[in-house]
Order: C-alpha cells, then structure tokens, then sequence
C-alpha cells in the first residue's frame, strides 16, 4: 500500500570533538556530539513530512545527511530503491538531480556577487544542462513561475526582499526538475504575511509538479498546515511519528504534547491561558541523558524511564498499515513503567492503573 | 477578559521619529499615539519595518544617530517628579503628568532604571561576554542603589567610572565599584527568575548560559530599579517554543507581584493574546488599529489586521488555503512615501479616497477601538475601487506578485 520515494534507517551523525593529532599522540578519547542518533522515517510519495523540533534537536542535520551534503556516520538512506551512501558517478550525478533543498536564511544562501538569472540557472549548468540559451529562457521561465517578474531576471539579490529572495531560492532548488524537494525552515525567516505567500506557493508547486517534500520547522502551526505526516524529534531522535491530523488532535509522546501545549494561539481565547511550561532547558547533546532523553523535563517521567530507552512502538491501522511510531513506555499498558516510581520533578496523576 | 482599568501611567502624543541617513530620511515612527495604563499589558504589534522597536526605543529616549525623535509629547505620570521640576519647567506639568519630551537629558537619564527599563530580544548579544552574569546584573542594581541616594543627579551614578577610578582600578584591581550588598541583591533578583542555584550561577559567564536562561537573567536585571514600566521588545522571539511559554509564565508571574506595566512589543500574534490587555497594531510607522484584544481579535476593523490575521495557520483547524496579504512591507524613506494610506498599495480594498491619508475612526462607536481606515467609518463602495495596478510603476517591474498577475 505504502510507496515510499525516502527511506531513512538508523540515520546517525555524530561529531567528533577532542579528535586533532595532538590528542591522538596524548591518548585523549574523542568526545562525541551525538547530532542525529538512530533516526528512522520514510516519505511517502507526494507528500509532505514535516520534521518538527526545537532548535539544536538535529532535524537540520537530518535533513542535510539524507541528501548527502554531510556525510553520515551510520545508518542508510534509500531514495528510489536505491542506497543513498553507496553511490557515485553517474548515479549520485542523477540523484542530485532528483533531490534539492530550499534553505532557512534568504539572505545567506544566495550569492551576492549573482544575479538572479546565475543564481537560477547555476544548477543548469553544473549539470549541463541545454544550451546557454535553453538555461536563459528556462531561468525566466521558473522565476515566472514562483511569483516573480522576469524583467527581474538581471537583479542581485540586495535588490529583492527577503520573500522574494526566498522565492528565487525556490526557483533555484526546481531547476533541474527533482522529485524530492527539503525545505529547511524555508518561511522561520519571514514575516507573517509574506510567510503565508510562500507557503501557498510551496503548495502549488508540490501539486503541478507532484513534488515529495521533506518539511524542516518549529512552527507547529506552520506544520500543521502544510505536511501530511510528522516526525517530531527530541535530542537526536525521533520521539513520535504519524499522520499530522492525528497527532496534532490527540499527542502520543509526552514531548509532542508540551509542544502543542506551548504554542501560543491567535485567538481571543488565548489570553490568560496558563501554560505548564516544561521545566529546564533542552540537555546538551554531548552528554544526554540516559535511558528516554526526555525524561529530564518530563511531566510523567518514572524510575523506568531513567534506566531504559524505550523505543518506537509502531502501532497500525484496522488495515495493517503502520499509522503511528511512538516512542515511549506509556503507550503500553503492562510495562514496569506504571510500577515504578515517579521522578522528583514529575506532576503527580492520578492513574487508576497504578498498581 | 476586559481591559484593566487601571489609570493612565503613560499617554504617548504624536510621536515621530526619523532617521536621517544617506538614501533621505527614514520616517520610522510617524505621529504616535498610545496610553499605557497602570498595572496593564500593553502590545504593540507589527512586522519587521513597521517601527515598533524604534517606538519603544523613543518611550526611553535611546533612539541613536543618524535616528532622533523630532515630535510630539510623552507623559509620564510621576508625582515626585512633577512637583519636583514644576518651577523649573512649568509648560511640562500637567497634575501628576510630566512631558519627558521636555526634560532635560540628566532628568530622563534618571528615570531609566526606577521608572523604565527594557529587556531585548538577543539576550546572547545583550550581555557583555567577558563580565560575569551576577556582575552585570550587581551593577544594574547598583547603580540604581547610587541614583536612589541623590534620585535627580546622574552624576553619582557614574561617579567611581572617571579617569581617577580607572587608574586607581589599574594600580589595584581589587576595589570595585560593585558593593557587596548589590551583589547579594543580584543573586535574590536571578532567584527570583527562577534561575536555579543563583548564587553559583552568578559567577559563570553568558556563555554558560542558555538562551532561555539567559533571557531570565535579562529579565532580573531589568528589575534592578524595581521599574514602573517595563518594555519588553521582542522577549521571546529567538527562543524555542517551551522555553518561550516559560519566559511568558514569567513576565505574567513578576507583573502580579510588582504591579508594573508592561508594554510587550512583537511580531506573534499569539504571545499577544496570550499576554495582552489592550493592543496597537503598527504598519509602516503608524498605529493602524488599536483597541482590547477581544476587539482586536474577534472584530478587527483594520484590511491589515484583517490580513495579519488571515495569514497565520490555524493550529487547531488547518484551513485548505492561507489568505496572505499581498506585496511587501514598503520601505520608509520619506521621498518615496506619498500622502496617502500607506496600506493601500497592499488593500484588497483600496478606494479613490485611501490616496488622502485617512484620520482615525472609531469602530462601531467604541471609544477603545479605533482604525487608521476609512472602512471603518462607512462600507466598501465597489465603484470608488482603484485599478489592481495603480501602483505598479512601469519602471519597477513588479513587486512580490501573486500567480497570475506575473505575465505583464
């Protein structure tokens, strides 16, 4: 039933500090930063997945080793069937075709010394791509396309505002006509209005040209309105996946609920409302926590939470398709989680089933 | 929840403020008018460009060069300061209200700390990296401590950072300007602000901090001079989500301790209706819409607050389609700006008449709520409307256009 155009399987980046000669000749023990750690999701063809999670949780890391433009220390990538890492020459050339990304800050990611004509049509031309003037015409074409006027065309990027730059970086990452677009934060940078500009844009492209979009945010409305499905990552890892309406209605993982939680709405309603802020701050991912990561500012972390990681339950629909990946000991009812103690900094609940 | 009818503590008249730089003079703030109330939180809200930092920046007088605040008048309710300066400046009291337009620089330097203070939006580049966080904030404190000993002099304040001090300080780097009362003070101000372990805190550097930390810091050294209003630009916006609900649980906590007023300035509109009382909404340097927030939000009179609204998805219920408004903010240099409603190059709902500025009306009779629009004074007459590309100039191409309208 499932078609994925991505899948993603233990995906791991560490980074290595202490790592120089010197400190090999003295003995010293590299120290890991453990960015992504086991990540694993798969992207449906056509649609959205959004990679939700607050800043320094890794989704930017992902998103950029999946496409090779880090490399990853473990784990493996398919795109299409085929394995990500182990290619080169012509089929990595083809894959980098297929798979673009559209980045956070439109004001870094384009060249200041290009005009909007270069800048578009570069990836034409890295991939040789048509005649210098097939790349003209295709150039003004896309920037047409994205809500620009190609009289433009000839402009630097100082020249534009931040929206329209953002426009022309989505111009660029369609160029070569991919499959597989990663849009990193591609709005986090925008005002509000113009934010909602792009987005509709992201909207009508993904359908005229049956686009699959890895969808990197914090803004959880943002999310909510443009993916299908959610990941939502905590520290390195993936902490929940699964259809975005469901999620959004009715959070599985302790961590998903605290961020919806947190979320301030544009409503009347809003005000006064009282949030049960998650205590602490995010813990450095040189030395996270043991056993569930989140345990440290979890509202119902227990003894069992501290000793074991406990790993993505996948759980189905009535027609055996996996639905939803949760990864914590509350979503089953025996685990000796409901036996153990609570944790010093966790709300008291009541839980009929504690027994 | 209605509006809190505490008195005025601050009514801003007409404020203007330019910068004058190269490209011609900026008009970044143009006639502003708000009142702050006692015990309140005031929003301000716009987009980048709209000109509500440089408005909070003008409260204070801390607009800098080429910028200067060159209109308009900013009553402050003061009693000790009013009877104070009355012989001296009798045009700038009113009953307990002093104009701080016409003070003189000492006097308004003076009331930076007791009266105002203001925390910003970076807490990473708001701190001086190579001083300790307690210091920083023991310095605050102290310095309020001083100008509380001789309130009207900003001479004792500094005194103790001239040159005599600076070489003293050289020969023996030991005495401090810091006493040790101040620094205890600012260990209490970190406990406060729920910063864990304050004392040993105190001692390490903003680096060691993290952001959301580090904006509770800010926090406690706004409170140094235990301040009647405190201005907050933009306090959440470089923070995650659960350590912005952190921050706002916060400011919600010390305003219910303290009693001051807060005039809260950003750009999400949800930490607006989360936080504020009442609310001004600023396009291209002018208030356009202000009113409570139930006004605001449930019958907004404004196209632009209308638009704002319009554009932010719902986390409840993911509408099919966002309604953006169209077009950019536009820039502010006063050449460039005709005499017209600024908005109306981006209204869907541009008239003949939105080319002369529109005044203020108030909306449905009510004396809060009033529009910087002509719709809220009479309906939309279809016939006055002006041609989608009227403001188009041949020469400048098209702006952000929409689909469809890019093949000229």
């Amino acid at each position: 039933m499932t078609d994925p155009l991505v899948e993603v399987e233990d995906l791991e980046k560490y980074y290595y500090e202490d790592d120089s000669l010197l400190d090999r000749i003295t003995g010293r023990e590299p120290t890991s930063v453990k960015a992504v750690d086991g990540v694993s999701f798969t992207v449906e063809r056509g649609e959205t997945l959004g990679l939700v999670g607050e800043s320094g949780c890794g989704k930017s890391t992902t998103g950029e080793t999946l496409l090779r433009l880090r490399e990853a220390t473990g784990g493996s990538v398919s795109f299409d069937g085929e394995d990500v890492f182990a290619m080169d020459g012509e089929d990595l050339v083809d894959f980098r075709q297929r798979a673009g990304i559209v980045f956070q800050d439109p004001f870094s990611s384009l060249d200041p010394r290009m005009t909007a004509r270069e800048i578009i049509a570069e990836p034409l031309a890295v991939h040789d791509v048509g005649t210098a003037a097939d790349r003209r015409s295709r150039a003004a074409e896309l920037m047409e396309r994205v809500g620009l006027s190609s009289a433009q065309l000839d402009r630097y990027p100082n020249e534009f505002s931040g929206g329209q730059r953002q426009r022309i970086g989505i111009a660029r990452a369609l160029a070569l006509e991919p499959d597989f677009v990663v849009c990193d934060e591609p709005v986090s940078a925008l005002d509000v209005s113009v934010q909602a500009q792009i987005l509709n844009l992201l909207d009508d492209l993904q359908s005229e040209f049956d686009l699959t979009y890895l969808f990197i945010a914090h803004d959880l409305s943002v999310v909510r309105h443009i993916t299908d499905r959610v990941a939502v990552m905590y520290l390195g890892e993936v902490v929940e996946t699964g259809p975005t309406d469901d999620i959004f209605e009715d959070p599985g993982h302790p961590y998903t609920e605290a961020l919806l939680e947190s979320v301030p709405r544009a409503d009347a309603s809003e005000h006064g409302r009282r949030v049960d802020a998650l205590p602490g701050d995010v813990p450095s991912p040189r030395d996270p926590p043991a056993g569930c990561r989140f345990h440290t500012r979890c509202p119902y972390a227990r003894e069992a939470c501290r000793e074991t990681d406990p790993q993505p339950v996948a759980e189905s629909d009535s027609a055996g398709d996996e639905q939803r990946r949760i990864a914590c000991f509350r979503t089953d009812a025996d685990h000796d989680y409901w036996a153990s103690e609570p944790l010093e900094h966790a709300r008291a609940e009541p839980m009929a089933d504690d027994d | 929840m209605a509006a809190n009818s505490g008195r005025d503590l601050l009514r801003v008249e007409d404020v203007s403020t330019r910068f004058f730089t190269e490209e011609g003079q900026i008009n970044a703030v143009e006639e502003v008018s708000f009142t702050v109330r006692e015990g309140e939180v005031f929003g301000i809200v716009g987009e980048s460009g709209s000109g509500k930092s440089v408005t909070a920046l003008s409260l204070v007088d801390l607009v800098e060069s080429p910028g200067r605040v060159t209109d308009g008048e900013i009553w402050f309710r003061n009693a000790d300061l009013a009877e104070a300066v009355r012989d001296d400046h009798p045009g700038a009291v009113d009953g307990e209200f002093v104009d701080l337009r016409q003070m003189p620089d000492g006097v308004r330097r003076s009331l930076r700390g007791p009266s105002f203070s203001m925390i910003f939006q970076d807490p990473m580049s708001s701190f001086n990296p190579s001083v300790t966080v307690g210091e920083q904030i023991a310095e605050a404190v102290e310095v309020q401590r001083r100008a509380s000993a001789n309130p009207r002099s900003t001479r004792s304040r500094s005194q103790g950072y001239g040159l005599g001090r600076l070489l003293l300080d050289t020969v023996v780097p030991t005495r401090s300007y810091v006493s040790r009362e101040s620094r205890e003070r600012a260990v209490d101000l970190l406990d406060q602000v729920g910063i864990p372990d304050p004392a040993e805190r105190a001692d390490e550097y903003p680096h060691q901090f993290s952001g959301g930390m580090l904006q509770r810091a800010m926090v406690a050294q706004a409170l140094a001079g235990e301040p009647d209003v405190l201005i907050a630009d933009e306090p959440t916006t470089a923070l995650d989500v659960t350590i912005q609900a952190q921050i706002l649980n916060l400011l919600d906590d010390l305003q219910a301790e303290t009693g001051m007023s807060i005039v809260l300035i950003t750009h999400n509109l949800g930490v607006i209706a989360r936080m504020c009382d009442r609310v001004s909404v600023m396009y291209a340097g002018e208030i356009v819409e202000r009113g409570s927030l139930d006004a605001l939000f449930e019958n907004p009179a404004h196209p632009y607050t209308q638009g704002l609204l319009g554009s932010i998805p719902d986390l409840e219920d993911p509408a099919a389609r966002l309604q953006p408004i169209e077009g950019s903010v536009p820039d502010l240099v006063d050449a460039e700006m005709d005499d017209r409603c600024y908005f109306a190059d981006r209204c869907p709902k541009a008239m003949t008449e939105c080319l002369d500025k529109p005044p203020e009306f108030p909306v449905d009779g009510d004396d809060e709520h009033a529009a910087k629009c002509v719709l809220a004074d009479h309906d939309y007459v279809e016939s006055e409307a002006l041609d989608d590309d009227y403001f188009a100039s041949p020469l400048e191409g098209m702006g952000d256009t929409v689909e469809g309208e890019a093949d000229d």
